[in-house]
């Protein structure tokens, strides 16, 4: 049973320690910022995430208490990945990409959410009865 | 084995230490710079938990928690600061 434990454990950190060695070789070989997102949001994470599974079936088996920080942890980083990665391209696109040369057409009068306000509709009138929920009735 | 297991992933998290400090270093724009910081402090956790697990403590969780919060406020204000030139508004 020991030796099985053992296998698991050290499964998992050698998986975690492969995925974020590929999330920070990502991170310096691809060619762009929006590509290079990829890395550490998807590989990094996971990597991290099989570290701290890892360190919490060790501490499980060692001291036969479970711990809730490195639940706590992947949560947090597991939620905060996302709007990190959110935040980043936003910078970039408002600083490097000019939307009139740089991105495709809408298709629509408007333009890219993030460049564009939104079209002003009738359910957005505050005070309106005619929003999308009192439509159905 | 786990010994053996742990300084793999030691040296794996390391190299990726290295890999990111040179796309620090290299660039080109400011977002590069501020993701290359943020998988940094993603790393730097990593190691902290290895750490832990080496020595057999659980000292380091606490510290790798506040890492993890210090890591996202930081790289949150960076790009409220790139986008707006002011953190808060």
């Amino acid at each position: 049973m020991d030796l099985l434990i053992e296998i698991l454990i050290s499964l998992l950190v050698v998986v975690g320690g492969v995925f974020g060695l590929v999330g920070s070789y990502g991170l310096a070989k691809l060619p762009d910022l929006m590509t290079r997102l990829h890395g550490p949001t998807k590989a990094t994470t996971l990597g991290v995430g099989a570290v701290l599974i890892a360190s919490m079936a060790f501490f499980l088996w060692r001291e036969a208490t479970l711990s809730s920080h490195e639940l706590l942890i992947t949560l947090f980083l597991f939620l905060t990945a996302p709007i990190t990665a959110n935040f980043i391209a936003k910078s970039f696109l408002h600083r490097q990409v000019d939307p009139r040369r740089d991105l495709p057409p809408t298709g629509t009068d408007y333009g890219w959410a993030s460049f564009d306000a939104p079209p002003e509709t009738a359910d957005d009138e505050p005070n309106s009865l005619s929003g999308p929920r009192g439509r159905e009735g | 084995m786990i010994t053996y297991a742990l300084v793999f992933a030691l040296a794996c998290f390391a190299l990726g230490l290295l890999l990111n400090l040179y796309r620090l270093a290299v660039g080109p724009s400011t977002a590069d710079r501020v993701l290359a910081l943020d998988t940094m402090v993603i790393n730097g956790i990593a190691l902290l938990i290895l750490y832990g697990i080496i020595t057999e403590t659980a000292v380091y969780f606490e510290a790798s928690l506040l890492f993890a919060m210090v890591g996202f406020i930081s790289t949150v204000a960076y790009c409220r600061f790139i986008l707006r030139g002011d953190i808060i508004e």
